[in-house]
């Protein structure tokens, strides 16, 4: 068998494989909070919990109703999104005036909430999902293996960052996103409904993590505390890259997974933590982040 | 000539009301004092012990959140750091006296606070609570690895041991006196800090940092001593717990730990002093009882509504709403 620095090509690419995947989860979820950060001007440490819900909404809705995966795909981020505008509209406006740590501490009891009752209701052992028919199975290239379904995953994971990079940048809808990052005020003083755009962009960032969760439930573990661990992750992410630009926070997720993937191979005990490190590089090299703006 | 300032009657009547104040201050903290001392004949001593190391971590916890406007969400960090220090030294070296083995695990503690604090401090607002839960879930993920903590096991039956070689602490009455003294050491820390020259300067600080920053104030070092302070009483807050619960685990470490310090603070009242007591003393009656009853299994989502409930309506905290309620009635 073929090596690349005493490792064997097989075993390199696979985790390079793995390392792309869990780099589109970081990458989707960043994202998220990124577009969340830009006009609400909060962390939404909830985001984890909304990813979890995804993934379990999912689970749930084929084990109980037998929806299958690709309405899941729609359906599960939907009725997240709908959960986070009636957040944004019910909980989070009327504490909009306040210093933004009380929102960042709102949405971190959010979180215990939403995990405490589906802990109690479906344990933390972990539910299945079956991997849809039409991914089963994978291709030979030669020096790996590759499954259907992962390539699906980074597949659809980098078509719905760069659609959503093109709808921030390029279109009408965008340029009130972007415009109501710089001065939600004055934009509200020329005829613009803020509020609903507010509630609007809450529910969208948080469809991203659905999105996510319904994207990993056949190849995680669905359990309801999946989410609190990824999320620490990714606000070091968040750290490394800023959160400034779309692009920037889908290239960090996208890096550090592969990062990630290759510590698993050559370092295997500094897996967990290899993304806190450059975490900790980052802000002594360049405390702004990789691609921030603001100090 | 004219009437000198000080003894217009004015200034006498603000000067008289100061002094009152600070008489009732006093009479509040004796009080308090007085009931610490009575209340191990009462309640069972363990458990007022487990409320005073938490209360110490709160009050640690709130000189950055409620003085410096800092929320930090790593300070399991300090607590498991200083726990894990004391625990490891404690049942390794024999002869070692507790004290000696919690000054080691508070200047563990401090030296972590030095490290988190010169990262954290280089970055504002949002962005400092998120590097602060980074960087204890990298310290987290290293105790789970390392071979001293027991790993996920964690330190049992560590020795209480004999202080200074004479009391021995294995007596829950010995043991609680000696909590409550570095209770009040550390309260009395916090306290003399916020009340002097530095702590007005923190004040400043919170209110207005580019204010301060113009004034000539060096704002990230008064920041980074403010951290290193504060991470120094939570490591001692945690190697006196490990001392009382003779062992020292991971739950310590994890962020939910300092998920429930926010909570702590945030319940009793955020920038008061005795907030943070109060604070700790709800939430860990409260998970006692909880934990005791059928509702067991519901604690996080409990402590997630009380959460939800403090930051929609209860912002001050309890303290915070009595001086609210008192100033308006009584003044």
């Amino acid at each position: 068998m073929s090596m690349i620095f005493g490792v064997p090509i097989a075993v390199l690419s696979g985790q390079l494989l793995l390392g792309l995947i869990n780099g589109a989860f970081y990458a989707l979820l960043s994202l998220g909070l990124a577009v969340i950060f830009g006009l609400l001007k909060i962390i939404n440490f909830a985001h984890g919990a909304f990813y979890m819900l995804g993934a379990l909404c999912t689970v749930v809705l084929f084990n109980t109703l037998g929806v299958n995966y690709w309405v899941a795909l729609i359906l599960a981020p939907l009725i997240v999104g709908v959960l986070g505008v009636l957040i944004e509209f019910f909980l989070l406006r009327k504490i909009a005036n306040e210093d933004h740590i009380y929102s960042l501490l709102l949405t971190f009891g959010l979180a215990l909430v939403i995990q405490g009752v589906l802990t109690n209701i479906y344990g933390v052992s972990g539910l299945r999902y079956p991997i849809p028919e039409v991914f089963r199975g994978g291709v030979n290239l030669g020096f790996m293996f590759l499954p259907y379904y992962r390539a699906w995953v980074i597949v659809a994971a980098l078509v719905v960052c760069i659609g959503t990079w093109f709808m921030i940048e390029k279109t009408k809808l965008g340029s009130y996103l972007r415009a109501g990052t710089e001065n939600s005020q004055l934009m509200q003083a020329f005829g613009i409904n803020v509020p609903l755009l507010v509630s609007l962009t809450y529910g969208f960032g948080v469809m991203l993590a659905a999105f996510a969760g319904v994207l990993a439930a056949p190849i995680y573990s669905v359990t309801p505390v999946m989410g609190a661990n990824i999320l620490i992750i990714v606000f070091a992410v968040v750290v490394i890259g800023g959160m400034g630009s779309i692009l920037g926070a889908v290239i960090t997720g996208l890096a550090m997974g592969i990062i990630e993937g290759l510590t698993k191979v050559f370092y295997p005990e500094a897996s967990s933590t290899v993304i806190f490190l450059v975490m900790v590089l980052v802000l002594l090299v360049r405390p702004s982040g990789l691609f921030g703006k603001e100090a | 000539m004219t009437t000198s300032v000080y003894a217009s009657p004015a200034r006498k009547s603000v000067l008289e009301q100061k002094q009152r104040s600070e008489r009732r201050k006093l009479m509040l903290y004796g009080a308090f004092f007085v009931i610490a001392l009575i209340a191990p004949y009462v309640v069972y001593p363990v458990f007022l012990m487990k409320i005073l190391c938490f209360a110490l971590f709160a009050v640690a916890f709130n000189l950055l959140l409620g003085y410096v406007g800092l929320l930090s969400f790593g300070h399991a960090a300090f607590l498991a750091t200083g726990g894990y220090t004391t625990g490891y030294l404690l049942s390794t070296y024999s002869g070692l006296t507790p004290e000696l083995a919690i000054l080691a695990g508070m200047s563990a503690s401090t030296l972590l606070g030095l490290g988190f604090g010169l990262l954290a401090i280089r970055r504002q607002g949002i962005y400092f609570a998120m590097i602060t839960l980074a960087l204890a879930q990298l310290v987290f993920f290293f105790y789970v690895q390392s071979s001293f903590t027991g790993g996920e096991d964690g330190l049992h039956g560590i020795p209480r041991g004999k202080l200074l070689g004479v009391i021995n602490l294995a007596d829950n009455l010995a043991m609680y006196y000696f909590v409550l003294a570095v209770f009040m050491f550390g309260f009395a820390v916090v306290h003399r800090m916020v009340h002097s020259p530095y702590g007005h300067v923190l004040k400043a600080i919170k209110e207005n940092e580019p204010r301060a920053t113009s004034l000539g104030y060096n704002v990230d070092r008064y920041k980074l001593v403010a951290f290193v302070i504060s991470a120094a009483l939570a490591g001692l807050a945690g190697s006196v717990k490990t001392i009382v619960f003779q062992l020292a685990s991971l739950n310590d470490a994890h962020w939910h730990m300092s998920g429930e310090v926010v909570l702590m603070t945030l319940v009793g009242g955020v920038g008061t002093l005795l907030g943070p007591v109060v604070g700790a003393a709800f939430v860990v009656s409260l998970e006692h009882q909880l934990a005791q009853s059928a509702l067991g299994d519901w604690v996080n989502v409990i402590l997630g509504v009380i959460f939800i409930l403090c930051v929609l309506m209860f912002r001050a905290g309890i303290i915070g709403e009595f001086q609210k309620f008192y100033k308006k009635n009584f003044k």
